[in-house]
């Protein structure tokens, strides 16, 4: 839902229209640089891509600047490479799967197997800087205990698909928080977009993960299979796209996400207004990042150690607006990337403030995230939306200016006004504890139905359906004991050296 | 800010809190073993994904109704004796993919690659296809003609012949343009023998070749993603590496061909009907570099997408190196690889660690990410 992907732009297709094609390993897609149309786009610019839009430059001596400082923590890094090099055969060099040209001949159908990595994705991946950062990361702790929530659904899936969490010292708890978009849309929410999708003129488009999320009876899935016309998109502005090709329906775009994918949202309704098209409108459901980190650190009942801040959200917001979180809750901050690396060095930072009796605000994702975020993006956002002035929030309840509806200029595209929705408030199910689990006030084995009632096949609770929800990846990812993980996992590190 | 204290009270609470995760991560393990259930009331695409809803629904609604013991081997195809005591593996497969033409083949090519695929790796050598084709009104004979041409020549080049078939016509709008459906029979060699019970710990996981390449060029090819990239189907028949591979490691135990749902079920499937670990090395997996992208973009794991010319195979352990030898000395298996291994514990867990140690569950897919592709 917030993945971000590094891209190469390698055309510029469309400069009225913003459009610019961009290469991702390969693959090419025409994508939205509106969002960075400020700051100027050359071929050969790195950018991040999210749902079709480019949300920020990837600077690449910042890059190489982070690589940089995690060698340095890793103070065991040389040792570890040399000794990792001697035994796996170079594999240091092709972190991700992708195997040596020299020992795998290519396969005659699709071209290169390997040799090349994905820039700014695999050097992060970095096995054996990531085994020496573990080593510092257990020395700094020490036997300090640490609760460390990462306010981000990509962390949390981050997490459990690389074992991160079975790599770290038990001393250190990873707590899984609310910054899954999919994950806090409440239940009547969700009814009212199956009661859209049951309109017999319209067309409801949605991103892929928003399809299983159960409402009070069943899910789009299965709104679809009794006959609704209910499309997954890539990207807001293919929902536009259909709304184009097809003048005699109605197309409504159920819009989910923080401010990582509300100027997406922006974007697309400015380029309907400019291409005049009246038959596409939005269901709103955007929220907002920071009233439901204050809901947590208001919330009596946990105690953390320090954020590992979002990541993506920040390339558009900053880091300015986390600044409460040292100065008035006295916790340390970390904004933080995506790859196995980036959480590792992020834990660190976190630890090192700590141990050092600092509390700050610090940028680990400093090749995307500028300290001021993206001015352009915030402009449209304030453009096209305004504050709702409450928003309920899946198992947190309702939290005030926490959420985004279209601003007045954009009133003929809200869904919410063109249609009668039944607009019900749906109790979450007694049983589900996914506010328990939002606030990361229990583990989602904790959970009574975690496993049992509730799983990914037959979820109650949302944080069972997106892949980033920290029951799905805790069931799909993590389901193993920690010593069988060790053992595992050794054995591994054991063939190879 | 300090440093949080510890005490032996925050240790033994670690280690309580520890102990009631393993108890929650057993019971979650007890009643994975349980048949799955079928709970829909209408079917979805889920069912047809070949994941979690595809078993429960065979389970609960097709064994329920025909079973018998041919049937329950469950395999990709039945293995059936014949009175003369020879053995006969026979298989069946529909294909319904959008588009009909995509990079590197057609329905064509699947509808024959599927069905010999399933006898060669039940360990049959493949001879006989029937066909039957669901047409929509209105469909161009010309098309039918290219289909129809690429079925022979796949057949040619696997060795098959086409000897019956059907044609069924049906109104406009009561099918997507064609549907096939191949049944095939293939003949077992009397010494071969290949079966999940023969399974051991300590066994090879071999893959003969790159994941995923099928299946996500039928999603690009469709278009509506947006995707441009030269990325080729890779349907084609596995039956003469299989043949490489049986003859170089005799003992191999069981193969599969990791078509819907990828090889994440095929796993899945073997770990669970065993009641082994199935531990794959996240590294050793092939994968392009450009699948890996389209990958990525779209959040998909390579792991449960679906290969049309790709096998997985488990030997023992000192036959693992000719059977690779085998393998990568025959066009189809260049690429393979030795991608991971069988162990004992955790019992039905298919596992993949990477290479700084982490370890993670390959769960069953759930949902269908990539309806339509075979």
């Amino acid at each position: 839902m917030c993945l971000g992907i590094p891209g190469q732009v390698v055309e510029i297709t469309d400069p009225d229209a913003y459009l610019a094609k961009v290469d991702v390993n390969g693959i090419k897609r025409s994508i939205s640089v509106r969002l960075l149309a400020d700051s100027g786009i050359d071929i050969g610019d790195w950018v991040l891509v999210h749902v079709g839009f480019a949300m920020a430059k990837i600077d690449e001596r910042e890059a190489t600047a982070t690589l940089d400082a995690v060698r340095r923590m890793g103070k065991a890094y040389t040792d570890e490479l040399d000794a990792f090099r001697s035994t796996a055969g170079g594999l240091a060099n092709h972190a991700k799967g992708t195997v040596r040209s020299d020992k795998w001949p290519l396969n005659s159908q699709n071209p290169p197997l390997k040799g090349e990595k994905m820039k700014f994705a695999d050097e992060f991946r970095d096995p054996a800087a990531a085994r020496a950062l573990v080593k510092s990361i257990t020395e700094l702790a020490g036997d300090g205990e640490y609760k460390f929530m990462e306010v981000c659904g990509g962390h949390t899936h981050t997490i459990y698909r690389h074992g991160l969490e079975h790599l770290l010292p038990p001393s250190i708890e990873l707590v899984h928080g609310p910054g899954c978009p999919v994950c806090v849309i409440p239940m009547g929410r969700v009814d009212d977009a199956i009661w859209l999708a049951g309109r017999p003129d319209v067309i409801f488009t949605t991103f892929g993960d928003m399809m299983r999320v159960p409402g009070s009876d069943g899910s789009l899935l299965e709104a679809r299979a009794r006959g609704c016309d209910v499309r997954f998109v890539y990207s807001p502005l293919d929902a536009l796209r259909i709304a184009v090709d097809n003048p005699a329906k109605q197309i409504v775009y159920f819009a989910v996400g923080f401010e990582t994918t509300a100027p997406s949202t922006a974007v697309t309704l400015t380029r309907a207004r400019q291409l005049g098209v009246s038959n596409f409108s939005v269901f709103c459901n955007h929220v907002t990042i920071v009233p439901p980190i204050k809901a947590i650190l208001d919330s009596p009942d946990l105690r953390l150690s320090g954020f590992i801040g979002p990541g993506h959200v920040s390339t558009v917001v900053g880091n300015r607006p986390y600044r409460f979180v040292p100065e008035v809750y006295g916790k340390p901050i970390v904004v933080t990337g995506f790859e196995p690396l980036d959480i590792l060095q992020s834990v660190y930072m976190l630890l090192a403030q700590l141990r050092e009796g600092r509390c700050e605000v610090e940028n680990q994702y400093s090749r995307v995230v500028r300290d001021e975020g993206n001015p352009a993006a915030l402009a449209l956002l304030a453009e096209v939306f305004e504050l709702r002035a409450h928003f309920e929030w899946r198992g947190l309840g309702f939290i005030s200016q926490s959420a985004l509806k279209l601003s007045a200029a954009y009133a003929e595209f809200d869904a919410e006004l063109l249609y009668s929705m039944p607009g019900l408030r749906v109790a979450d199910p007694k049983a589900c504890q996914c506010g328990e689990v939002l606030k990361g006030v229990i583990k989602p084995w904790e959970c009574k139905v975690f496993g049992t009632a509730c799983t990914p096949e037959t979820p109650i609770g949302t944080c069972m359906v997106s892949p980033e929800g920290a029951c799905a990846a805790y069931y799909n990812f993590g389901r193993l004991h920690r010593e069988t993980a060790a053992l595992v996992g050794q054995q591994r590190a054991a063939a190879h050296g | 800010m300090s440093p949080a204290v510890t005490s032996d009270g925050a240790q033994a609470s670690r280690e309580g809190h520890a102990s009631r995760e393993e108890q929650v991560i057993d019971r979650i393990t007890a009643i994975r073993k349980r048949r799955p259930r079928l709970i829909d009331e209408v079917v979805t695409l889920a069912h047809g994904a070949g994941g979690k809803s595809s078993a429960a629904l065979v389970d609960a609604v097709f064994i329920e109704a025909f079973r018998n013991p041919e049937l329950e081997q469950l395999g990709d195809g039945a293995v059936l004796t014949l009175p003369s005591g020879e053995r006969l593996a026979f298989s069946t497969d529909s294909f319904v993919v959008s588009p009909l033409r995509f990079p590197g083949g057609s329905i064509g090519h699947l509808a024959v690659h599927g069905t010999v695929n399933d006898l060669a790796v039940s360990g049959a050598v493949p001879r006989w296809l029937s066909v039957a084709f669901v047409i929509e009104e209105g469909f161009a004979v010309g098309d039918l003609r290219e289909i129809v041409a690429d079925m022979a020549a796949a057949a040619g080049q696997a060795g098959v012949t086409l000897v019956t078939g059907d044609t069924k016509v049906v109104p406009k709008g009561a099918a997507d343009g064609l549907y096939i459906t191949t049944a095939g029979v293939g003949i077992i060699p009397a010494d071969r023998e290949l079966s999940m019970a023969r399974v051991r710990p300590g066994d090879k996981v071999l893959l003969s070749g790159t994941l995923a390449d099928h299946g996500m060029a039928v999603m690009l090819a469709r278009g509506d993603l947006g995707l441009e990239a030269d990325i080729r189907s890779d349907t084609a028949p596995v039956s003469g590496a299989v043949e490489a591979l049986l003859a170089a490691a005799p003992g191999t135990r069981w193969m599969r061909d990791p078509t819907r749902g990828g090889l994440g079920t095929v796993c899945n499937e073997l770990a669970g009907a065993v009641g082994v670990a199935v531990i794959l090395d996240e590294e050793a997996l092939p994968v392009t570099p450009l699948v890996q992208g389209a990958c990525d973009l779209l959040g998909i794991d390579p792991v449960y997408v679906a290969c049309e010319g790709k096998f997985a195979a488990v030997v023992p352990a000192d036959e693992a190196d000719d059977a690779l030898a085998a393998l990568r000395g025959h066009p189809l298996g260049r690429d393979a690889c030795v991608i991971g291994e069988i162990r004992a514990d955790p019992e039905g867990v298919v596992a993949l660690r990477n290479a700084f140690g982490g370890t993670r569950i390959v769960d069953m897919l759930v949902g269908d990410p990539l309806p339509r592709i075979c």
